[in-house]
């Protein structure tokens, strides 16, 4: 696999993921993040000299996962579901307009 | 008597004893923090009021001959990552500056069932992300052996504390580190049990596959106590294993031998840079008390633990860069001012995430992003496995592993803060464990020339817990270490530059 | 020269689960219930929250699985699918992407025009859905999140289908499928039988697929027909126009009956699937799957074949009594109580769903058992057809059995003899012209004779007695 770091080379790869991730960032914070994004992608690069071939990914050192039956709710206290909420009308979340 | 300068189990005893009432212990407590609390900066929150009529509770219920749980009356601070219905829970994070739970997290639960006094919220780093507590946004934490230097992280706040004598235990989290770092850089036991022992139910989440909850104390029987309340088999956690909880590793035997033991000395944990000689020579000396003791060590190699780091940083930023999309500002949490929807999704995530959470669901939105997947989230799965197999086979031949558990004692604030690979480094020694889903221990086991603490970590086998515990209480009945307290009023220490 | 041009169309179809409980926390899946009122920490996302697997959302999907001929994997995998919405409280959704739960199904179809044929079901997965944003006028968008984390199956069919008729067959057949299963209520316009269509076209003997448009926002089956008839002229119209289809998702226009572009609506998406962290792999144990084999209930398909070829129904009245499930189980339950499955099934065609809905049959007064009692009382002569049909109505406006009416109504058949020939008798004396008409060969006539006796005796009197004992008489002059 060729070497992600580059992609950091310029700000569009940085602009992009910020986009994706729903982060406004400032312009210095963009270009501290976009070097430092880089040098650790550097320093990632030393996984691709492993041969990984044929292993299978460790995703969680799980078990199998157990099946509910019914009957686990969490009982609220009335108008907890908007308690925390910044915005809401009639019970419902309010946000601005989808578009 | 100095309630708070006995150990958690002391203090049980002492409360079952009737010697020291629920609301004497709180208010101790509460003194304490009030007194100390300014130069340490373990809480984020206090709840004084609620503690006391908890207590009173208790105290009442005790007295009426009510059944009281196993810790009844004990108080404790928790981290501020532990859900706690009614009291604000921030993560450390001013996304949820203002956020007050409607549910208790299972530990949480378990631990008030067991009759515990939720006194406050202890510090943090910002969704636990980080080793210093630096990236709380809210205050610093001081290491009670010398202010001027970190608690370690994320778990600092709890470190600190229990160091400090600002509660008698705790809990904490584990993803990276999070427990042993802290625990190892304040002088202090914190146990990271196998992944699935304890449940992740309302802890909020850093890394899914990486996260795990246990216990920090003074003592490693204070520890194998609180293990206990909290372990076990929770509905709510799909991940939460069935097997039983081994009891009564609190009532381990003094002065046991360790006699048919294996250690094992991995040479990756030893490198010839990047470890502090003084951590190192402690480690070994350690490993000498525990030879004194019985065990037999034998050299071992986990050849794929040195690519931890970077294994590590992939797919705990990856699970995070998921874990935190929930704060949005729609149903809780921080919200900022937005004509339209993107708006309101990019500006209040980014008035609300601190930079190095910024910097981690960067990196892990990118590892996850289309045609990058495989090179960075599965290759660091494949990697992970390759760890794991690295230590099923050192198992084969040894019961434990020891090894230093930071590279380096307490460092000065504010010292990595500009270099975050520098930072990621100080847990280049704890993170193979999570990787692994293993359990791991770190323990005092000597103190620098500055007078810091260094901390030995002991891994073992999945669900192994046992095994650890008990080398860990040999170790400590023959040694001093962990009766060392830092020296009153909490200042700062004249010596070397960092 | 004109292009043959081949339609290519692939479907999937979302399913809502009928279960008790939401997918991954035990919230009540009930529609219609207060705004935010089936909610919890979990499926509000709060912090900390973690998903624990419905048992009986698997057994659904695993039930709708076996009846399209699903292999059922035994080991499965969760992820978690990004995007940002504020009714998707998580930012991700739980869902199957790289091993889904079942694979490599098919389906039987009929379509309109066209050959009848099997259409290949690549996959299954389950999923949670997501909440329900509710547009205000003010400009403001409102959340309600009850619809949040409730079990969804996607049905993805092969490309296979050749033309809007074939995938309005499909979606029927399937739509019938899982609606006998009792896992789905199928229901378009609320949303819980949701379609979208891939749609491209090829020259025909061309290998290569052309650029597919995707199609959402069908609420029912006419608008899935009209909306990729749409969509096809669409396509002929732009490439032979020289142009190229982009590839990209369109959203169907009832009011104005065309497709329209989301483009601009969203960047590109970028997903970012991996495992769910939170949930083990799902491992299916074959026992259990056995179990459910063991136990499906019987599919409409073959349920027809067995009205036709047990109970010699018409095909048609098969069709008929199989459109709904529930029509077919009142029909089963009436046969069960009265095997006279013809009589019963004209009752039911004719009678029955003259008055009620196919789907209503099941809160009709009159009720499976009663309407086997009333053919019974015809087939054992206690009442006549015609008088048959007065029970029937009376059974329709109180609920009451038809015995009780018969008895309380004085509607019991007259089959005593005398009674009836006194009757005959005096109908032939005051219709003397009609009389010397049919004996002079108007044979026609005698019908109008019976008439008269019928109508005399109030319905009652047993027609087959009425007839002989007419017979009879007029032929003695």
């Amino acid at each position: 696999m060729e070497s992600a770091r580059h992609l950091f080379d310029g700000d569009e790869t940085v602009r992009r993921i910020a986009r994706l991730a729903r982060l406004e960032l400032d312009d210095a914070t963009l270009e501290l993040l976009r070097r430092q994004l880089g040098d650790i992608l550097g320093y990632v690069e030393q996984l691709d000299a492993v041969d990984t071939t044929g292993v299978e990914p460790l995703a969680a050192a799980g078990e199998q996962t157990r099946l509910r039956e019914d009957g686990l709710r969490i009982a609220l206290d009335p108008g907890a579901h908007v308690r925390n909420a910044p915005d809401h009308s009639t019970g419902a979340f309010r946000v601005p307009k989808v578009l | 008597m100095d309630v708070t300068t006995l150990t958690l189990i002391e203090l049980r005893d002492a409360l079952r004893a009737g010697t020291v009432t629920a609301v004497e212990a709180t208010r101790a407590y509460l003194n304490r923090i009030t007194a100390h609390d300014d130069a340490i900066g373990a809480y984020l929150t206090v709840d004084a009021e609620g503690a006391l009529a908890q207590a009173a509770a208790i105290d009442a219920a005790r007295a009426a001959g009510q059944p009281v749980g196993a810790l009844a009356g004990v108080p404790m601070g928790l981290k501020d990552i532990f859900l706690t219905k009614g009291l604000r829970t921030t993560c450390a994070s001013k996304v949820l500056e203002d956020f007050v739970p409607i549910y208790d997290a299972t530990v949480v639960e378990r631990l008030r069932a067991a009759g515990v006094v939720v006194i406050g919220k202890l510090n943090m780093d910002e969704f636990a992300m980080g080793s210093s507590t630096e990236n709380s946004a809210f205050k610093k934490t001081h290491n009670p052996w010398d202010i001027e230097r970190t608690p370690g992280g994320s778990s600092g706040g709890s470190s600190a504390a229990v160091a400090a004598r600002l509660t008698p235990g705790t809990l904490g989290t584990d993803t990276g580190g999070s427990i042993r770092q802290p625990a190892a850089l304040c002088g202090i036991v914190g146990l990271k049990p196998t992944w699935g022992r304890v449940s992740r139910f309302g802890v909020i989440a850093f890394a899914s596959s990486l996260d795990q909850v246990g216990p920090m104390g003074r003592t490693v029987r204070d520890v194998a106590l609180l293990e206990e309340v909290i372990a076990g088999y929770d509905p709510r956690d799909s991940t939460s294993s069935q097997r039983e909880v081994p009891t009564g590793l609190a009532d381990l035997p003094r002065g046991a031998d360790l006699r048919g033991l294996r250690v094992g000395l991995p040479r990756e944990y030893f490198p010839e840079s990047g470890l502090d000689p003084q951590v190192s020579s402690a480690v070994y000396a350690a490993v000498e008390q525990l030879k004194a003791l019985g065990a037999e060590v034998k050299p071992v190699s986990l050849p794929h633990s040195p690519l931890g780091v970077a294994a590590y940083y992939l797919v705990a930023t990856a699970e995070a860069s998921s874990n935190l999309a929930r704060y949005d500002g729609v149903r809780y949490g921080h919200r900022a001012k937005a004509d339209d929807l993107y708006g309101l999704y990019a500006r209040s995530r980014g008035e609300g995430f601190g930079l190095e959470v910024k910097r981690r669901i960067m990196l892990g939105t990118f590892a996850l992003s289309a045609g990058y997947y495989d090179a960075y989230y599965r290759k660091a799965g494949q990697v992970r496995t390759l760890i794991l197999r690295d230590f099923e086979a050192a198992f084969s031949e040894v019961d434990v592993i020891a090894t230093p558990t930071s590279p380096t004692t307490a460092f000065k604030l504010g010292e990595r803060m500009d270099d975050p690979l520098q930072m990621y480094l100080a847990d280049i020694f704890t993170i193979s464990c999570n990787l692994a889903g293993l359990p791991g221990l770190s323990l005092p086991c000597g103190f620098d020339d500055r007078g810091l603490p260094i901390g030995l970590q002991l891994l073992g086998r999945a669900f192994d817990e046992p095994t650890l515990l008990r080398v860990g209480a040999a170790y400590e009945d023959a040694t001093t270490w962990h009766t060392r307290a830092p020296a009153e009023p909490f200042v700062a220490r004249a010596g070397g530059a960092a | 020269m004109s292009i043959d041009w081949e339609v290519v169309i692939g479907l999937e179809v979302h399913c809502q689960l009928l279960t008790r409980e939401k997918l991954f926390c035990s919230c009540p899946t009930d529609f219609g219930a207060p705004i935010n009122s089936n909610t919890c920490p979990i499926c509000l996302g709060h912090p900390g929250v973690l998903p624990v697997l419905n048992a009986e959302a698997v057994e659904f999907a695993i039930r709708a699985g076996l009846a399209l001929e699903c292999e059922v994997r035994a080991r499965s995998v969760f992820s978690r699918k990004h995007y940002f919405y504020p009714d998707l409280p998580k930012g991700y959704q739980i869902t199957q992407y790289e091993l889904p739960i079942l694979e490599h199904g098919k389906l039987f179809i009929e379509p309109e025009s066209g050959a009848a044929r099997t259409i290949g079901i690549t996959r299954i997965h389950m999923e949670e859905d997501a909440g329900k944003s509710i547009h205000m006028d003010t400009g403001a968008t409102l959340v309600d999140l009850n619809r949040a984390g409730v079990p969804l199956i996607e049905i993805v069919s092969e490309p296979e289908m050749r033309s809007a008729d074939d995938a309005v067959a499909y979606l029927k057949a399937l739509h019938e499928v899982v609606r006998y299963l009792g896992v789905c209520d199928g229901n378009m316009e609320e949303g819980s039988f949701r379609c979208d269509a891939n749609v491209s076209i090829r020259p025909r003997g061309q290998a290569k697929f052309g650029t597919r448009t995707e199609i959402k926002n069908m609420n029912t089956f006419r608008g899935v027909q009209r909306a990729i008839e749409y969509e096809i002229s669409r396509h002929i119209e732009v490439i032979e126009g020289g142009g190229a289809i982009i590839q990209e998702t369109r959203l169907w226009d009832e009011g104005a009956g065309r497709t329209r572009s989301m483009r601009g609506k969203e960047d590109a998406h970028d997903y970012r699937y991996f495992p769910e962290p939170d949930l083990p792999v799902l491992v299916l144990d074959p026992a259990q799957v056995e179990r459910l084999r063991g136990t499906q209930p019987e599919l409409p398909a073959a349920m027809r074949k067995r009205l036709v070829s047990d109970y010699g129904l018409s095909p048609y009245d098969a069709g008929v009594l199989t459109a709904e499930p529930v029509l077919a189980r009142y029909f089963e339950a009436a046969v069960a109580a009265h095997r006279n499955p013809k009589a019963i099934c004209n009752w039911v065609t004719s009678e029955l769903l003259g008055r009620v809905s196919a789907t209503a049959v099941g809160e009709c007064s009159v009720t499976p058992h009663g309407l086997a009692r009333l053919v019974a009382l015809i087939d054992d002569a206690t009442i006549s057809g015609k008088i048959a049909k007065t029970v029937f109505e009376r059974m329709m406006e109180t609920g009451r059995a038809p015995d009780e009416i018969v008895e309380a109504e004085g509607l019991r058949q007259v089959t005593d003899t005398s009674a009836i020939e006194a009757i005959v008798r005096g109908v032939i004396e005051a219709n003397p012209v009609q009389v010397s008409g049919y004996r002079s060969g108007k044979v026609g006539l005698k019908g109008f004779l019976v008439g008269q006796v019928m109508k005399q005796s109030g319905g009652k009197a047993n027609p087959g007695l009425v007839n002989e004992l007419l017979d009879r008489l007029l032929a003695e002059g």
